[in-house]
């Protein structure tokens, strides 16, 4: 009898856990249902009455813009930040995991301390730049650096990731005339999809999460992100628009739950992968 | 690493190297190694974002700290300035500073501390672990957003959902954002709520532990605190100091929590100005780009010396079983 109990405890404690971890999620989900009245006065998680109209309220954005281009315009970004960092990425980390060349070392070395780098120390300048590019308020200053492999992060995890595949197939490639970048077309960049789609993931979502960068940059309604527009939602309505709120904010998030619900495994094993080969 | 040692020489003519046949080459892990250029190819756009995203504008910045500039009007020269002013007649810089201190000590240790304590509970689980292993992980990819900050600040906002769950108990706090003593913990406990990527981490570590090290204290009579202390401990300290100095550097960085939460002021009575926040509100708001810039380099130079400081004391408690990083 005292073996079963013990043997049920860690399930026990696991499940009251993630209850309370999910606690956050369920009342957003439940606040974005309820109406004005009853937001601010009941603690119930369950909506006396479900206020569909928060969502359509929701739907119609912000300035005029609607929520479907606020998410197209995220989507834009993020599409072009997957592209650019699975691109850009990869190629760096083949030359450094695969390629001889001469400082090599100095390089390599030089892009792991960039992972410490506070992006703040190279904010402004940049800033400078793309504004005397004519860029502000563009998508380009969002884009154009992840074409440019700045995010040492993924570079990193791919590189570690091809340092663990075997060399016999590049090889016997080689052998049959196979230059360098045929190899890494062909051979290499096939063999290392599950890094390729783990930095395509964690791009996405990062892109979605982002809102510092957008801010600096984005200026015009129209070129917004659903991030920038739920933050003027809140700057510009009162406390009765709790519920139109938060439903904006359970649309903002939908994609990224999707994306966890589909690619979890990616994501588990590249966290776990990218902490463990260092 | 399983690089090969043989450099290349300098220049190589492609036509005295045919195909396969390198003099030199002995090992069997040979790789290209023929023709440099191929890997400056492959490598430039890296080699132009590391040069025109990177080294210079840490150079212009570094210029920019020692000048007064606006954006508009050419900087101007201003020595160290923006630097005294920093240390000597700013107090809401210290404060920043202080505020920022205090999430990193409480939130990094806290943060880790359950990821761990999570991870060791899950890994003996048995059925419904990956489960779990996943369901904790979520928080970490959505914790980052506008949408959950918002949901946090109404959540410990007066009549929100913690200050009444803590009254029930009788712990009357009231409402957290408005309270500048308590606001700052609830972007720690934001932090705290994220530990599934640690934990995530932790875990794979934990499953590489060899299993017969357990045994064998088991067989010698060691009780699992024992256990947890001369085995779990040091096998996992690589991992741990892996966490740690990530966790760490994140923290110094943390903006989008603290801006949603105090609605973009670092409020209330700067309770909540964390040093990003500030350096936002000094350089893009108030247009004092070179200060913003000095803050900056300063915000690079802690994070150095704090990380040097880590990897210093990592020598003493962080144990590497194969030095050569096995798995």
């Amino acid at each position: 009898m005292n073996l079963a109990v013990k043997r049920r405890l860690p399930h026990v404690a696991a499940a009251l856990g993630l209850l309370v971890l999910l606690y956050p999620l369920a009342w957003l989900l439940a606040t974005s249902l309820k109406p004005a009245d009853e937001v601010l006065t009941s603690l119930d998680l369950w909506p006396g009455k479900l206020e569909w109209s928060n969502y359509t309220t929701a739907l119609e954005g912000v300035s005029g813009i609607s929520v479907g281009r606020l998410l197209g315009n995220t989507v834009l970004i993020a599409t072009g930040a997957v592209i650019g960092n699975v691109l850009s990425c990869s190629l760096a980390a083949y030359a450094f995991a695969r390629l001889r060349f001469r400082m090599r070392g100095v390089m390599f070395g030089f892009m792991v301390a960039t992972l410490m780098l506070p992006h703040h120390v190279v904010l402004i300048p940049q800033y400078i730049v793309f504004n005397q590019l004519g860029m502000v308020d563009t998508y380009w200053p969002l884009i154009l650096p992840k074409f440019l492999a700045t995010e040492a992060f993924f570079v990193f995890l791919i590189v570690q990731f091809m340092r663990g595949l075997p060399r016999e197939l590049e090889e016997s490639a080689r052998i049959d005339g196979c230059g360098p970048f045929r190899t890494y077309w062909s051979i290499t960049l096939p063999l290392s999809r599950p890094a390729l789609i783990t930095t395509a993931i964690f791009t996405f979502i990062w892109t979605w999460n982002d809102f510092f960068t957008q801010m600096i940059y984005l200026f015009a309604p129209e070129k917004f992100t659903i991030t920038l527009a739920l933050r003027s939602f809140v700057d510009t309505s009162s406390m009765s628009a709790y519920g139109p709120m938060f439903a904006m904010s359970v649309i903002s998030v939908l994609p990224i739950v999707l994306f966890f619900f589909v690619f979890q495994r990616y994501l588990v094993q590249g966290m776990a992968t990218s902490g463990l080969k260092g | 690493m399983s690089t090969v040692s043989t450099r290349s020489p300098a220049s190589t003519d492609p036509d005295s190297a045919p195909e396969g046949g390198a003099p030199q080459r002995t090992g069997r892990r040979r790789t290209v190694r023929d023709k440099q250029w191929p890997a400056y190819v492959f490598l430039s756009p890296w080699m132009i974002g590391a040069g025109v995203l990177t080294l210079a504008p840490m150079a212009v910045s570094l210029y920019l700290s020692f000048t007064d500039y606006n954006l508009f009007d050419p900087p101007e020269w201003v020595g160290l300035r923006n630097y005294t002013e920093m240390f000597t007649e700013d107090p809401r810089y210290w404060r920043s500073v202080g505020t920022t201190l205090l999430y990193v000590v409480v939130a990094v240790p806290l943060k880790l501390a359950f990821a761990l304590g999570v991870a060791m509970l899950l890994k003996n689980l048995g059925r419904g672990r990956s489960f779990y292993r996943s369901a904790f992980y979520a928080p970490s990819l959505l914790g980052a957003s506008m949408s959950i900050a918002l949901v946090w600040k109404a959540l410990f906002n007066d009549g929100g959902s913690v200050p009444e769950a803590l009254g029930w108990i009788g712990i009357d706090t009231g409402g957290w954002v408005g309270n500048t003593d308590l606001a700052v913990f609830a972007v720690v406990l934001l932090t705290v709520w994220q530990f599934g990527a640690p934990m995530v981490i932790f875990l794979a570590g934990l499953q590489q532990i060899s299993p017969d090290l357990y045994e064998a204290a088991a067989l010698d009579g060691a009780g699992r605190w024992r256990q947890f202390v001369s085995i779990t401990v040091p096998m996992l300290s690589p991992v741990v100091f892996f966490n740690l100095v990530l966790e760490t550097i994140q923290s110094f960085q943390v903006f989008t929590p603290a801006f949603a939460i105090s609605g973009g002021d670092g409020g209330p009575a700067d309770s909540t100005n964390f040093y990003t926040l500030y350096l936002y509100e000094r350089g893009f708001t108030a247009s004092h780009m070179g200060y913003a810039s000095a803050m900056a380099w300063m915000l690079l130079i802690a994070i150095a010396v704090i990380t040097a400081i880590l990897f210093r004391t990592s020598r003493s408690w962080v144990f590497y079983a194969d030095e050569e990083g096995g798995r």
